[in-house]
């Protein structure tokens, strides 16, 4: 027998649910699958929030301030660490007095952050010098900034209106020389128009082999054609059509008969089938009278 | 009769928005459970060129997206007895079907199975004024046709045009454009009881939902579980449901004949439930279980626990054997087939050319009912399952769903009603604007 007052507590039934959604439920479920309710609430309202929260932080010009002192401090920390900074300039392939010129013309500021440097307009400026045919400007790791020039090399010298300079191969003037023994390894090269001109006049310094101790320089004559000058003031005035080939004809008739050993002014081949000899004056009357032509005088 | 002839159009045209907006949902309220499909229209479907298949009975046009079944409440022979249980039932599976279909439907096509189904055959007749026979005349011989007395309180379900007569000829499916002097037609007009209807369109604008449509349950079932050779030839189904069992006649693809029984399933669990003392939920399940209508010597030694929950250690151990149950169960669905064979012959079945009769609906699932079925009903007596949809899962595939199916069918290709065809200008009001526009649009 059990006492009455402990009797076992009788477990409550929970009401049956009724598995229908109520009519709340059931419109809201309705409303959720409309659309244009659904992206609505998908998209509309979280950017609206995100917007509007936005808003309201930045409404307070010291927090904007704030904002952007952070940011542009940030940007500063990371802009100026050591691995991102440029320390040293090295210049490579040039002359030590190109180097000069292109450090001159970089004007860098070291050390400088590489996030500083602009690359491209520092190229265009390095390219900007006479000297200097192309570079690469390139930063190696260990804050090195290496610029690899190709110099041009200087071929002849040009004596121009303006001075002496020393032109390359394409006739672009490297330096400016104040005297031609500066460089007496060079030919010389003179006349108007001279300096556009240069691939045939090295072509032709290169086919005057035999004749280069004895070559002063070559002159441009109108623009048009080169007149090789030869010490004891011999010229061979070349034509401007094929003058290599000329020139080869007449180091052949050199080499056979030493023409230009003689006593001649000029050799003349501007005209190839017709090539004529001017004699000096004296040469000129010995031969006039060794023809008869003049009556030869006493020796008195 | 206006009233409704008006309701009805305005439905076509809810029909035709929803299917604009390509989402629609099937409703069918029956006795033990209401369901719901939600169709989605995507037009004309590119695999009708592909391969050659032709349209399908219209069922490439659609796709079941949402399907949901849930036990009826408030519903008691097809017709609603409490309509809030009745509104609750339809929200549930309303629901469901929404959530399962991801979409939101605003447009029901609904069907039911009570209201006492009639059917009449109407004739009328019409003298051509030129020999040409034009939309308004067919118009005009439909609203020729004499309207018999159905009734006071009762309204027209349907009214389908069933065959078409031009002077001698007949048998003609559309006369339009045709020669003669003289057009007459048949009509088929099905007629319900207007309040079970009303109640019915109320329970569901409670849900928010527009009635794009409403169908007997008798005629859909048949749409779908008939094959079309059977729907050609003539045949009848019988949909045997929970609370009625609903007949209709089909012959050359037109429904002829519709009547119910007013008894289904639910009666035959209530007799198990009185026979065997136990609850009804009980009797659903042993039913389902271990039912049967054909009794052989093995279902004698086949005991069915029937249990309960009473404390009485007698009652709760009680067992049957499987023969007791069928004795309980053979009778009722005798008399169900009888009552059915009886609505036959008085709507004059056997003068039919084909006798094929085609069983479906949740009560035609007992076993064995085929051949007690060929015993009442004739020799041709096929189960009939429901049409294979596109989209519909496996659960939804069973006869029980075969009245759902086949209102998938008539949402997608309604036959032409009475309300379809243009209404004759007499009907118009004398001095109406409509029939100013309605001359000009026939004289221009």
């Amino acid at each position: 027998m059990r006492s009455l007052s402990l009797r076992r507590a009788v477990p409550v039934l929970p009401l049956r649910r009724d598995p229908a959604p109520s009519r709340l439920t059931y419109r809201m479920h309705r409303l959720w699958l409309t659309p244009l309710f659904r992206r609505l609430m998908r998209l509309g309202v979280p950017v609206f929030l995100l917007t509007f929260a936005v808003g309201i932080y930045l409404s307070d010009q010291g927090r904007r301030d704030a904002l952007t002192e952070t940011v542009a401090s940030l940007r500063n920390d990371v802009k100026n660490r050591p691995e991102f900074m440029v320390t040293l300039l090295a210049v490579e392939g040039a002359a030590p007095e190109v180097a000069e010129t292109v450090r001159a013309a970089l004007a860098l500021p070291l050390p400088v952050s590489s996030f500083d440097l602009d690359l491209a307009a520092a190229r265009a400026r390095v390219e900007a010098i006479p000297a200097v045919r192309s570079a690469e400007i390139r930063v190696q790791p260990g804050g090195l900034l290496q610029v690899t020039v190709e110099a041009r090399e200087p071929s002849v010298v040009w004596r121009g209106p303006e001075g002496l300079f020393l032109l390359d191969a394409e006739g672009k003037r490297t330096a400016q020389l104040g005297a031609r023994l500066e460089r007496p390894d060079l030919p010389l090269i003179v006349g108007d128009g001279a300096e556009r001109a240069v691939p045939e006049a090295l072509q032709l310094i290169a086919a005057a082999g035999p004749l280069l101790p004895r070559l002063r320089g070559l002159a441009r004559i109108s623009e048009r054609r080169w007149d090789l000058v030869l010490d004891r003031d011999q010229r061979i005035l070349l034509p401007a059509d094929r003058p290599v080939r000329a020139l080869e004809r007449l180091i052949a008739i050199d080499e056979a008969q030493g023409l230009l050993a003689r006593d001649i002014l000029a050799v003349d081949l501007r005209l190839p089938e017709r090539p004529a000899l001017r004699l000096a004056p004296y040469a000129l009357t010995d031969m006039r009278r060794q023809r008869g032509i003049i009556p030869s005088e006493t020796d008195l | 009769m206006t009233d409704l002839y008006q309701a009805q159009r305005a439905m076509r045209n809810m029909r035709r928005a929803a299917m604009q907006r390509g989402v629609i949902a099937i409703l069918e309220v029956g006795s033990s459970k209401v369901a719901c499909f939600i169709l989605r229209f995507d037009g004309e479907a590119a695999m009708r060129e592909a391969d050659g298949v032709g349209p399908m009975a219209g069922q490439s046009q659609f796709r079941v997206i949402g399907v949901n079944a849930t036990r009826s409440r408030g519903v008691r022979f097809g017709e609603i007895s409490m309509m809030n249980e009745t509104e609750r039932a339809i929200r549930t599976t309303l629901q469901a079907a929404q959530k399962m279909a991801d979409a939101r439907v605003d447009h029901a096509i609904v069907c039911f199975s009570g209201g006492d189904p009639r059917s009449y055959g109407l004739a009328g007749e019409w003298e051509l004024q030129d020999t040409v026979v034009t939309e308004e005349d067919v118009a005009r011989v439909l609203s020729a046709c004499d309207v018999p007395d159905i009734g006071g309180g009762r309204d027209v379900l349907h009214a389908q045009p069933v065959n078409f007569a031009l002077d001698h000829r007949t048998g003609l499916g559309d006369p339009r454009g045709q020669i003669g002097h003289r057009l007459a037609c048949d009509m088929h007009l099905l007629s319900v009881e207007a309040p079970v209807v009303q109640n019915l369109i109320h329970c569901i604008k409670r849900c928010d939902l527009e009635i794009a449509g409403l169908a007997s349950s008798a005629y859909v079932a048949g749409i779908s579980a008939m094959v079309e050779d059977e729907q050609e030839l003539g045949a009848a189904c019988i949909d045997m449901g929970g609370g009625t069992t609903g007949i209709s006649i089909f012959i050359k693809k037109h429904m002829i004949y519709v009547d119910s029984v007013r008894m289904g399933g639910d009666h035959v669990t209530s007799d198990i439930s009185k026979g065997l003392q136990v609850p009804l939920a009980v009797a659903e399940k042993i039913k389902t279980k271990h039912g049967g209508v054909q009794a052989t010597g093995m279902d004698d030694r086949d005991m069915i626990e029937i249990g309960g929950d009473s404390g009485d250690w007698e009652k709760d151990r009680r067992a049957v054997s499987r023969t007791e149950l069928i004795g309980i169960m053979r009778p009722r669905v005798e008399e169900i087939l009888e009552e059915a064979r009886a609505r036959l012959d008085a709507a004059g079945f056997e003068s039919l050319p084909s006798q094929q009769i085609v069983l479906t609906g949740g009560a035609s699932q007992v076993p064995g009912l085929d051949a007690l079925a060929a015993r009442i009903l004739g020799q041709r007596v096929r189960l009939g399952r429901p049409l294979r949809v596109q989209g519909l899962p496996q659960m939804a595939t069973g006869p029980e769903f075969s009245s759902a199916v086949g209102l998938c069918l008539f949402a997608a290709y309604p036959q032409d009603e009475w309300w379809d065809f243009a209404i004759p200008m007499e009907r118009y009001p004398a001095r109406s604007l409509k029939r100013a526009l309605r001359w000009f649009k026939d004289n221009w």
